[in-house]
């Protein structure tokens, strides 16, 4: 008697399941964005570059999720990069910044049938320093010869994830920091092709 | 079989959509992390040491590649050569130095001290990084060698001071770990060469060991201990093994090196083999170390 609901739940699953590998088509990946962020004030300018951030996107679901080695920040000053691991970002305790949330206002369709650049907003939570913050961040997407090219400026107080600033240098770094994203991200095969 | 009525299939299925839905923006995170985990790089260990020298002596630091370190050391003379001069502070040896790195690995540098009007060039090399990840090396090895040329103009000794006879020769491994964000140790084997000693009674070559430690006490301030350790067949009568003790103070682009030690000069040749100081009968000069970095090649 059991056996004849096991049928449609069976049925239930591989839907399910049909479903989810589907899903791994829109998913795309990459381990080399760029990720650099740039500090103004009046008396020094300051920047650093990542070349190392790792992110997977799901068009399908919306989802996205990067996550960024502190230690792959370069900076123009070897001196100024030690500072930033060792008393700013403390990236022995806190090696990575991520990200996790969704897309909103995607239109996939659109995506799909044309190379056009769609303004999106992506919200979510944003770890850096061991603290999470939750964002919206405005960005772009755009699927250009099989690749998702993901683009977003936005700005980071570092008061907001516990970076401490000492007075001597209060003037040197900015209040906001700004910084940009920017990826190529290819597409992962199906979960099926690879067990 | 048996439990799974109807009802209690709709649910389970119901659950394993929510979880599915639910847990999937984490799931993407931790498959990320899991992937990135797995290509887990060899990471070199950042700033065993704040500066390039401990106290008096050379640290496993390099400047780093298109880095130049404007290095400037003071000592003043001992606490206790009296009120009458200023416990110390009327008297004063310094010593200038540059040192650039010409790659991450490689530093050359140059200095001059007044102490005997003497030059000194080294060369510095980062021979093995202390690392995390897959196969990481447990230490830090820079080798140094270097040379000191005293410039002093000799008078009525009876023989030609003649370039050789003004030559020292350093060579020193420095082996350190940082085993804590917060706590490095250095181990340092050096031997000093000297063509000419000034008795009979000294060595040519002297063999000794250095140790040294840092341990930070907040971020920007470490406490700084260092002492070379002469081996027996060089432990000359009537001279001393250099001991120092500091605190290293670090600003935006400056690292300030305050420091009490038992030794009068700057470098190895008149440190290791030649310090004369009791530390602890108050033969204690008190000194700093500036220095200055300047970026001249942009690491972007």
């Amino acid at each position: 008697m059991n056996t004849s609901y096991f049928r449609p739940l069976l049925i239930g699953w591989l839907l399910l399941g049909a479903h989810w590998v589907q899903a791994q088509d829109t998913r795309y990946q990459t381990r080399t964005g760029v990720i650099s962020f740039f500090s103004s004030s009046p008396l020094e300018d300051i920047e650093a570059r990542s070349q190392q951030a790792s992110a997977v996107l799901d068009l399908q679901t919306s989802q996205l999720a990067f996550s960024i080695p502190i230690r792959s920040f370069e900076f123009k000053r070897s001196l100024m990069q030690e500072h930033f691991n060792e008393n700013y970002l403390e990236s022995e305790r806190y090696p990575k910044a991520t990200f996790t949330g969704r897309l909103l206002e995607v239109n996939l369709p659109e995506l799909r049938e044309t190379s056009k650049v769609q303004t999106v907003t992506a919200e979510g939570d944003l770890t850096i320093h061991g603290v999470t913050s939750r964002v919206r961040v405005p960005g772009t997407v755009q699927l250009q010869n099989g690749q998702l090219l993901v683009q977003a400026t936005f700005n980071v107080a570092p008061a907001d994830y516990k970076i401490e600033i000492p007075a001597l240098v209060r003037d040197h770094i900015a209040k906001s920091v700004q910084v940009k994203v920017r990826l190529t991200a290819d597409p992962i095969q199906t979960m099926a092709s690879r067990p | 079989m048996i439990l799974l009525t109807p009802f209690r299939c709709l649910g389970l299925l119901g659950l394993l959509c929510y979880a599915h839905s639910g847990l999937a923006q984490d799931n993407l995170l931790q498959g990320l992390e899991r992937q990135t985990a797995d290509s887990t790089k060899r990471e070199p260990v950042a700033a065993t040491f704040k500066g390039t020298r401990v106290i008096n002596g050379h640290s496993v630091e390099t400047p780093g590649g298109g880095t130049l370190i404007f290095l400037i050391s003071h000592r003043f003379g001992t606490l206790n050569s009296g009120a009458y001069n200023f416990f110390g502070l009327d008297q004063a040896t310094i010593r200038l130095g540059l040192e650039y790195g010409i790659t991450d690995r490689l530093a050359v540098g140059i200095g001059r001290s007044s102490l005997e009007k003497t030059f000194d060039g080294f060369v510095k090399y980062r021979a093995l990084r202390q690392s995390t990840g897959l196969g990481a090396a447990p230490v830090s090895v820079t080798l140094l060698g270097a040379t000191a040329l005293t410039s002093l103009r000799y008078t009525n000794e009876g023989f030609d001071h003649t370039l050789p006879r003004r030559l020292t020769y350093t060579w020193q491994a420095l082996v350190a770990r940082k085993f804590t964000p917060g706590l490095s140790v250095q181990v340092s084997p050096t031997v000093v060469h000297r063509n000419l000693v000034d008795t009979e009674s000294d060595e040519n070559d002297v063999y000794a060991v250095g140790f040294a430690g840092r341990q930070k006490l907040t971020k920007r301030l470490a406490l700084t201990l260092e002492y070379f350790y002469r081996l027996p067949n060089s432990r000359t009568t009537g001279l001393r093994d250099a001991l120092a003790a500091g605190i290293d103070i670090e600003t935006g682009g400056h690292v300030f090196q305050l420091h009490v030690t038992n030794s009068r000069g700057m470098i190895e040749p008149f440190f290791v083999p030649r310090t004369s100081g009791d530390f602890f009968k108050g033969d204690i000069y008190f000194g700093f170390n500036v220095a200055r970095n300047f970026t001249l090649k942009s690491r972007l």
